[in-house]
């Protein structure tokens, strides 16, 4: 197999492109997919600081090394969800990235901040270990940017990720969720930073093999509490459909972002109100996050 | 040939001297959920693999579920 741009052996296929590269340009074909997602979303400009939310993974530390080598000023977010030595590993692996690339790493525990570890949290609410650890990093994310000033978060949030999203919310119509499903999440209040997703152009095998030619050390295995997550079957089920149909993924995705997304926009706004306890955005009038707080530290205490 | 295999860690040995392809599909692997490394390189679907090679099928699925959802 040759490289559709200089002839040389190649070492990566994509089909869904219909097209191979070799490492230089696969590497190039990478970047520009993430250029295009910040150019075609108006993600962020050079002059605003980034913060890039990191879990130790491939799609996180790429993309941190794409903002890097394209000069964006970025503060890496580092949430230490105590989930044994899972969250050890991973939080060395991005302590190390961030000593490497010479850039600042901010860590925060949720531990700390919920009054106890995802483990905890899961026993305590009884509900799945992805329902507190999510709710809890979203609230994470924008505080950390809030109280620095920054104005965007953007994680690693790859195009397989995006789809599997999508293929649950059409599984069970929640059109709620379909009508806030976007690479780029405006801020719809001024305690509500931007969320963005610059990978969501990359298939996650594709933002592996960046992370693997580029050298940078991930974390390979999975979390433990993802065996058996609804999002992972998701995935295998549409991984089979692009083995039979290169490209479905693709426009699966691409095809509701394009044509479908706008017919479940919402027609009226959702009064968002400012946490009675913590000042973060609810719509009630004490937020998630405050409440799964109370009740982690009233079990635990 | 020796494959090496994660989630967990493990080996199997596998006849070599044929296409990465014929490897993945005899092992029930589907091409798009694994990158194929030889060394310090990745290897095409294309490429044939000897009998005294050692590959490693590195999967690259992750996540548990997304964090999409509305604040608070």
């Amino acid at each position: 197999m040759k490289c559709r741009k200089c002839g040389q052996g190649a070492v990566l296929e994509l089909r869904r492109h219909n097209a191979a590269f070799c490492a230089p340009d696969f590497l190039e074909f990478f970047r520009n997919q993430v250029r295009e997602a910040i150019r075609r979303h108006r993600m962020f400009t050079r002059d605003e600081p980034v913060l890039v939310a990191v879990s130790g993974g491939k799609d996180s530390l790429a993309l941190w090394d794409v903002l890097i080598d394209d000069g964006y000023r970025t503060t890496g977010l580092y949430l230490d969800l105590g989930i044994f030595e899972y969250s050890q590993e991973s939080k060395a692996k991005c302590e190390a990235f961030a000593a490497h690339r010479g850039v600042p790493l901010v860590v925060s525990t949720v531990a700390e901040e919920v009054g106890a570890p995802v483990p905890v949290i899961k026993d305590v609410t009884r509900r799945p270990p992805c329902s507190g650890c999510g709710l809890s990093k979203r609230y994470l994310m924008n505080r950390a940017a809030l109280d620095r000033a920054m104005p965007v978060v953007a994680t690693g949030h790859n195009l397989d990720d995006e789809a599997a999203t999508l293929f649950g919310s059409v599984m069970h119509w929640q059109t709620d969720a379909l009508s806030r499903q976007s690479p780029a999440l405006p801020s719809s209040h001024p305690r509500l930073v931007r969320r963005v997703k610059p990978l969501y152009r990359l298939s996650e095998r594709e933002t592996a093999a960046y992370a693997f030619l580029r050298r940078i050390d991930y974390i390979v295995e999975e979390c433990p509490f993802a065996k058996g997550a609804t999002s992972i079957a998701h995935k295998e089920i549409l991984n089979r459909m692009e083995d039979a149909s290169p490209g479905a993924k693709h426009n699966f995705l691409f095809g509701f972002l394009d044509k479908a997304r706008v017919a479940f926009e919402r027609t009226e706004s959702v009064a968002l109100n400012e946490c009675a306890r913590c000042g973060q955005v609810t719509t009630g009038t004490v937020c998630a996050f405050c409440k799964l707080s109370d009740q982690v530290k009233r079990a635990v205490r | 040939m020796k494959v090496v295999l994660r989630n967990p860690r493990r080996e199997v040995e596998v006849a070599g001297n044929r296409r990465v392809k014929e490897v993945l599909r005899e092992l029930d692997i589907i091409p798009e959920s694994v990158l194929v490394i030889r060394g310090d390189d990745l290897v095409t679907a294309d490429q044939v693999v000897r009998d005294d090679d050692v590959i490693e099928l590195r999967p690259v699925m992750s996540g548990g579920r997304d964090a999409v959802g509305a604040q608070g």
